[in-house]
C-alpha cells in the first residue's frame, strides 16, 4: 500500500489531487483537504489557479492553511473579499471549472451523502448537511471528490440520503432534473486510487491505482461494482518538492496528520 | 404548464410580501435615532421565546457571542434557528437548552475540528427537531428574495436530490426554457444578530472582509441587533459612505462590545481562540460537562466583560490579534 517512509497517505492524495487542477482554471474549494490540495497546486504547477471560497474569498494567495472556508486567510492578498451571493452566482453562471469536495458516502453515479446515517427522521448519526456542497456539485462544471476511507460502507449501492448530486440515476438525469447541462462529477480520489466516470453509463470507473494497490483491493472496498478498464495507470508518487511545500502549508499537521 | 412539485420540508420564516411590506411600514422607523442599548436589554426586547433566529457571520466567523451567551443567561426557550452554516452559536444555544428547531444548511459540525457532540446528541435524541434541509446557496437566496421583497427566488441548485425533497422549495417548469427550476421561498427571520467592525449610534454599519450572507440577511430580517467592536461618530460614516454595508433604517439596536466575537474570529482583528473552542468541544461531550461550562462562563459571570477576564482578558486577546496578523502568539518574528 502507500505506507512509505517518505510520505503518508494524505500527502500522496494531496499531490494526486493537486495534479488534477490545471493552471488558468477556477476551483471552488470545500473545507479541509481540498484547501490543502488547491494550495499545493497554486504553489507548484498552477500559480494562476483561481481559488474561490464559498464565504466570499476570491483569488487569494493563501498564506497558511485556513481552519474554515470563511477564515480571513481565504482572502489574504486576494482579488476580492466578497460574499456568498457573489461566488454562488458566479458558479451558477458558469465561471467555476472545478468544485472540490469531501464526502461521507458515495454511490456508483457519484451522488454523495453528508446529511444522515440511518433514516432522516430518526438518524443514527446526524452529519452537518449540505452546506455549500450541493451547490458546488450542482453548479460547478466538474466536481472532484476526495474520500480517504473507501470501503463497502462508503462506496455503497444505495445512499441513506442523497445530499449532493452526482449523475443522479444515470445518463441524462442531471439535465432532466434541471441541473446545468454538461456539469457533473469528474474525479474521485480515495486511498486506493483515482476514478472517473464512464462516458456512456456515467458509472464510476477506475483510472489509476496508487503505488502498490491492486484491482482486487479496489473491488473488495466497494459495495457496488467498480468499472475496471483494460488499462489502468499507476498514480504518480509525490516529489520531494511537493512534500516540502505541503509541510510548509500545514506545519501543525491539521490535515496532513489525519 | 405542469403543476409545481412540492417538497417535504416545513416552510418557516415566510410571509406574504404584502403582509411584510405592511409590517415594515408600521414597525421599522425611518428616523435616524440613537439606538444604543445593552446586551441584556437587546435580548430582553428583541429575542422573545419562540423567535425565528438567524446570526450574521459564518460558522466560527464574526459571531455575536455576547448576545449568544446572553440568550443562554436569560434562559430563552423554543427558538428556531436558521442553520445557514450555524455552528458555534447553534451549539452553544442547543447546549443551553434554548433552541428546539433548526432548518439545516450546515450545522452540528465544526469543519476541520470535527462533528459537534452537543448538537448531534440533541438531534439524535429528538431533543432538537430538524425542520428541513437546504443548501448554503439555497438559504442565501431565500434571504435574497426576502431582501428584494419578492416571494421566492428561482435557483438551479439542489435539483434531483434528497436535500431538495426535504426542503421547502418547489419545482416548476421555467416558462422560458421549459426546464425544471427550483423556487426557494423568501425567508424573513423574526430577528437577526450581527457583530460588526464599526457602526454609529444610529446603526450605520461597516463590515470588513467577506460579508458572507449578511448583506441579504440584514435586509431580510424583521429585527436586527448589532453588537460592534466600536461605535464611531456619524461623521466617520459620512466620510466614506460607500463602506456602509448596513444602513441605519434596517437596525433596531446597537451595543458596543469590544472582542464581542470571542472565541470566534473577528476578520482582520483577532483570530479564532482554538483553545477555547477545543475546550467547548471536549466538555460538551457530556450533558454534565456542558452544564459546567455554562456555570463557569455564562451563569457564573454577570456580563461579557467578566467573561473576557475569565478567558484570559486583554493578554489573551492580544495573542489572538497576533495570530490574525500571522505572527507567533507571544513575541518573536513574523511567520514567513
Amino acid at each position: 500500500m502507500t505506507a512509505n517512509q517518505r510520505y503518508n497517505l494524505t500527502e500522496l492524495l494531496a499531490c494526486v489531487a493537486a495534479g488534477l487542477l490545471e493552471n488558468g482554471r477556477s476551483v471552488f474549494v470545500g473545507t479541509g483537504f481540498p484547501i490543502l490540495a488547491a494550495m499545493l497546486a497554486q504553489r507548484t504547477h498552477a500559480p494562476g489557479l483561481l481559488i474561490i471560497f464559498e464565504a466570499g474569498g476570491i483569488g487569494p494567495q493563501v498564506p497558511a492553511l485556513p481552519i474554515s472556508v470563511g477564515d480571513s486567510r481565504t482572502y489574504y492578498k486576494a482579488s476580492a473579499a466578497s460574499s456568498m451571493h457573489e461566488v454562488m452566482s458566479a458558479s451558477q453562471a458558469g465561471y467555476v471549472d472545478y468544485g472540490f469536495l469531501g464526502g461521507a458516502a458515495m454511490d456508483c453515479y457519484g451522488n454523495v451523502n453528508t446529511t444522515v446515517i440511518g433514516e432522516w427522521e430518526h438518524p443514527k448519526v446526524r452529519l452537518p448537511g449540505s452546506g455549500g456542497a450541493n451547490d458546488v456539485g450542482s453548479l460547478c462544471w466538474q466536481t472532484i471528490y476526495v474520500m480517504r476511507k473507501q470501503s463497502p460502507q462508503t462506496f455503497v449501492k444505495k445512499l441513506d440520503f442523497l445530499t449532493t448530486p452526482g449523475y443522479l440515476s444515470g445518463p441524462g438525469a442531471r439535465e432532466r432534473a434541471g441541473l446545468p447541462a454538461g456539469s457533473g462529477p469528474y474525479r474521485v480520489i480515495t486511498q486506493l486510487g483515482v476514478y472517473g466516470f464512464d462516458e456512456e453509463t456515467k458509472r464510476l470507473s477506475l483510472l489509476s491505482l496508487h503505488p502498490g494497490v491492486t484491482v482486487q483491493e479496489v473491488q473488495a472496498a466497494s459495495e457496488f461494482e467498480v468499472l475496471i478498464p483494460e488499462k489502468v495507470a499507476v498514480s504518480p508518487e509525490p516529489t520531494d518538492e511537493q512534500l516540502r511545500i505541503l509541510r510548509e502549508i500545514d506545519p501543525q499537521g491539521l490535515v496532513i496528520g489525519k | 404548464m405542469r403543476d409545481p412539485i412540492e417538497n417535504n420540508g416545513e416552510l418557516i420564516g415566510w410571509h406574504d410580501p404584502d403582509e411584510n411590506r405592511q409590517w415594515i411600514r408600521e414597525n421599522k422607523s425611518r428616523e435616524m435615532v440613537d439606538k444604543r442599548t445593552t446586551v441584556a436589554e437587546a435580548v430582553r426586547k428583541f429575542v422573545p421565546d419562540g423567535s425565528l433566529l438567524a446570526m450574521g457571520g459564518f460558522g466560527h466567523i464574526r459571531i455575536p457571542m455576547s448576545l449568544v451567551y446572553e440568550i443562554v443567561r436569560q434562559r430563552r426557550r423554543n427558538l428556531t434557528m436558521f442553520g445557514k452554516t450555524a455552528v458555534h452559536d447553534l451549539d452553544i444555544l442547543i447546549g443551553g437548552g434554548c433552541v428546539s428547531r433548526v432548518e439545516v444548511a450546515y450545522s452540528f459540525g465544526h469543519e476541520l475540528r470535527g462533528l459537534s457532540p452537543c448538537g448531534r446528541r440533541a438531534v439524535e435524541s429528538g431533543q432538537v427537531q430538524v425542520t428541513g434541509e437546504i443548501s448554503n446557496a439555497g438559504f442565501q437566496w431565500r434571504f435574497l428574495a426576502a431582501a428584494m421583497g419578492v416571494p421566492f427566488m428561482p435557483v438551479r441548485t439542489m435539483l434531483g436530490t434528497d436535500t431538495l425533497k426535504h426542503s421547502s422549495a418547489k419545482v416548476i417548469e421555467d416558462p422560458w426554457s421549459g426546464r425544471p427550476i427550483a423556487l426557494v421561498p423568501a425567508c424573513y427571520p423574526d430577528v437577526a444578530l450581527f457583530h460588526v467592525h464599526r457602526c454609529d449610534r444610529y446603526g450605520n454599519a461597516q463590515i470588513d472582509g467577506i460579508t458572507v450572507e449578511d448583506f441579504e440577511l440584514a435586509r431580510a430580517t424583521r429585527r436586527l441587533v448589532l453588537t460592534t467592536e466600536e461605535i464611531v461618530e456619524h461623521g466617520e460614516i459620512q466620510r466614506q459612505p460607500w463602506r456602509t454595508n448596513i444602513p441605519f433604517y434596517l437596525v433596531d439596536a446597537v451595543v458596543e462590545v469590544p472582542f464581542g466575537a470571542h472565541p470566534t474570529e473577528m476578520p482582520l482583528v483577532y483570530y479564532f481562540d482554538e483553545e477555547h473552542i477545543a475546550r467547548w468541544l471536549e466538555v460538551s461531550r457530556t450533558p454534565e460537562g456542558t452544564a459546567q461550562y455554562f456555570e463557569e462562563f455564562v451563569f457564573g459571570v454577570p456580563d461579557f466583560d467578566a467573561y473576557l477576564e475569565k478567558i484570559g482578558g486583554k493578554r489573551r486577546m492580544e495573542e489572538l490579534k497576533r495570530i490574525m496578523n500571522l505572527q507567533p502568539p507571544s513575541g518573536g518574528e513574523a511567520m514567513p
